[in-house]
């Protein structure tokens, strides 16, 4: 399929880190980028900035990078957009490659830009799939009008072609042993250093599991009605060690936090089970669950959309299905723990 | 500060997206009869620039790419109190991508003249992409930050800014020129009484076609847009599952069942 004349495509992958710290955007893209080049004959780089992060690349490599192309420098330290973007710049126009991704974190959706501006060069945003045609050539899925129209991005001229893709579309997954090769290379005299101070940093530690990598979720909606209800999605959450998800209305009224939200413009999810509540269905939302293994939609109307994603479509009201559902999840514990009591004392007797 | 410039974008009315369909053919969305609103984002946008105003007397300049027909919709923010404005509109600037669009957006704000300033949203209802404002900045040769929820001008011309991330905020102190886009955190935008909507009207609207920018062609519309749609498509519905209805007793003894069956339970 792959016309041999053609030089093997080598696929770029900005590697995010902060206080030394991969984010999972970056491990889940040199996966995917290490499964495009399967097919293309192609390589993956991850390219990794900052201070003392060349302990980072052997979990890079593990994740599909073929290789690491590290810049350790103590201006890099902490991300500041202008020096991050101007060394980028300047190892895109030496090496040259065919590709370029980002996660679409608040770090990659604001660097990406300024880097594909600067070398001249085409960027598809948020994109929620990615492929290659049958010259290795990247091809971007992003959602288009609420995701209820999807459009594939084609970069048609410059290069190289660049995306920023929503975190959790891909699955990561570590092999040990992988073999990658790791380039250190210094950051170089033309190091942009204007813009801002940094004057500090607070870091909020996340309440409740998080949806990533959840194996359960619990998504409310807008049909939930008010804060006191809310209540049941978080105990039934809670109940199935699942983390709490919504849509953004909760978000708005402040019924769940803004990291809950799952969607187009929340994050993608693709947990073994979901169960959405009072949840109407838009596209919106759809884009970032439907991945899930198994979905259980609850909603009163039965004409919801939300039913056209589901495997079990429950019609009824939640007011009276979920107090009763975690009456009889409390009780089932309830015997089980009893069973287990008398059968360690039986035991121990 | 002297000058500050907004970028604003008219787009679909959200609460009309329902009518918009796709033409199966032509593979073009077909948003006929769809009324425009300007960005929300770009209202919080518009907002900070007047705090900014009134704290420092500056002039508010609003900056728009857009049809003629923006018009109506930038009579709206000169009456929440923008002092004038420029309407970017020409055939050529028809099909551009996030890229075309700074392009031509920058050398808008350029022609404007010095600012202090350049505040935008943070994203589009409608585009959503995100990228036009750290694009525009690059082409200004200014830095910009994203992400904007606080931002405060300190007496001596220098600016406090709180940029939200993932899980918490970085506090920031920047010099002017620079680029910011907003959240809707950063404030509440006022709202303009009709007295105010009669006395924009005679604030200005400059049209400036790409005679006046004097963008290479190549630059701008399709042509200046590296990006290019290879398809459109509709999302298929991937499930369509069981159905239970009836007493609240039966349908959760069916989801105990299936959760049971799942292994979450
Ligand atoms: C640019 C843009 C981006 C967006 N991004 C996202 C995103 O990322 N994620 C997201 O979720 N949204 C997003 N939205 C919002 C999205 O368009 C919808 O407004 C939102 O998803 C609707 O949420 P909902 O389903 O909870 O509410 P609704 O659509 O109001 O649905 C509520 C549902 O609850 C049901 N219901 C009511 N009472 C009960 C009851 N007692 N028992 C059972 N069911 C009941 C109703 O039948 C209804 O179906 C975005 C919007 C825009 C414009
Ligand atoms: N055509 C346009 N005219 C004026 N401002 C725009 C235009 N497109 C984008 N912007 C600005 O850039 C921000 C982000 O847009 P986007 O990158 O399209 O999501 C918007 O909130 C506006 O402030």
């Amino acid at each position: 399929m792959i016309d041999p004349s053609v030089k093997k495509p080598v696929y770029w992958v900005f590697a995010e880190q902060r206080q030394g710290r991969l984010h999972d955007a970056g491990l889940e893209l040199v996966g995917a980028a290490a499964a495009i080049a399967g097919q293309t004959s192609g390589s993956v780089t991850a390219v990794l900035l900052g201070q003392d992060v060349g302990g980072l690349a052997e979990d890079l490599v593990c994740h599909g990078a073929d290789r690491v192309l590290a810049v350790d420098d103590p201006r890099l330290a902490l991300y500041r957009l202008l020096p991050y973007a101007s060394v980028l710049k300047r190892l895109c126009l030496r090496e040259d490659p065919d590709a370029f991704l980002f996660g679409a974190t608040s770090l990659g959706v604001e660097l990406a830009p300024r880097v594909a501006a600067m070398l001249n060069t085409g960027l598809s945003a948020h994109c929620i799939d990615l492929k290659a045609d049958e010259k290795g050539r990247l091809l971007q899925v992003v959602p288009g009008w609420g995701g209820g129209v999807l459009a594939t991005i084609r970069c048609e001229k410059g290069r190289p072609s660049m995306a920023t893709v929503m975190p959790g579309v891909f699955q990561k997954k570590r092999t040990e042993g992988r073999q990658g090769e790791v380039v250190t290379v210094p950051a170089g005299d033309d190091i942009d250093l204007a813009g801002p101070r940094i004057l500090k940093i607070e870091m909020q530690e996340p309440k409740g599991i998080p949806l990533e990598g959840a194996d359960v979720v619990v998504a409310g909606g807008w049909g939930i009605g008010n804060a006191e209800d809310w209540k049941l999605i978080e105990e039934l959450a809670d109940l199935l060690c699942g983390a709490v998800g919504a849509t953004r209305p909760p978000v708005d009224e402040g019924w769940a936090a803004e990291d809950r939200m799952i969607g187009q413009s929340g994050r993608i999810v693709k947990p073994r089970v979901y169960i959405g509540v009072g949840i109407s269905g838009t596209m919106h939302h759809v884009v970032g669950m439907d991945g899930s293994e198994y979905v259980i939609a609850v909603n009163k109307d039965e004409k919801a959309a939300i039913f056209e994603t589901a495997d079990l479509a429950v019609v009824g009201d939640f007011r009276k299905i979920l107090p009763l559902l975690i009456r009889e999840i409390r009780a089932k514990h309830a015997r089980e723990c009893r069973i287990k009591d008398e059968e360690g004392r039986r035991n121990n007797g | 500060m002297k000058r500050i410039v907004v970028c604003v974008k008219p787009v679909p009315d959200p609460k009309e997206w329902h009518k918009l369909s796709l033409n199966p053919v032509t593979k073009t969305l077909v948003r006929e009869g769809i009324a425009s609103v300007i960005n929300p984002l770009d209202r919080h946008a518009l907002e900070a620039a007047l705090a900014l105003k009134d704290a420092t007397g500056a002039e508010v300049v609003l900056v728009s790419m857009a049809p003629p027909g923006a018009r109506t919709l930038l009579m709206e923010a000169l009456a929440m109190g923008a002092d004038r404005a420029c309407l970017l509109s020409d055939r050529a600037f028809a099909g551009s991508d996030s890229l075309a669009t700074a392009r031509i957006l920058a050398a808008g704000v350029r022609r404007i003249g010095p600012f202090d300033v350049v505040l935008c949203g943070n994203s589009t209802l409608d585009g959503s992409t995100a990228q036009v404002p750290s694009q525009v900045a690059e082409f200004l040769g200014i830095p910009n930050v994203m992400h904007v929820e606080f931002l405060e001008c300190d007496p001596a011309g220098s600016l406090r800014l709180v940029q939200a991330i993932e899980h918490g905020k970085v506090h920031l102190e920047a010099e002017p020129p620079i680029l910011l886009s907003v959240t809707k955190q950063v404030n509440k935008p006022r709202f303009c009484s009709f007295l105010e909507l009669l006395k924009a009207e005679k604030k200005d609207i400059a049209v400036w076609t790409n005679a006046d920018l004097a963008l290479d062609g190549s630059q701008i519309g399709l042509a200046g847009s590296p990006t290019a749609m290879a398809d459109l498509f509709v999302r298929q519905k991937r499930r369509s599952g069981t159905r239970v209805t009836g007493e609240p007793e039966i349908v959760v003894q069916a989801l105990l069942n299936k959760l049971h069956q799942l292994g979450t339970i």
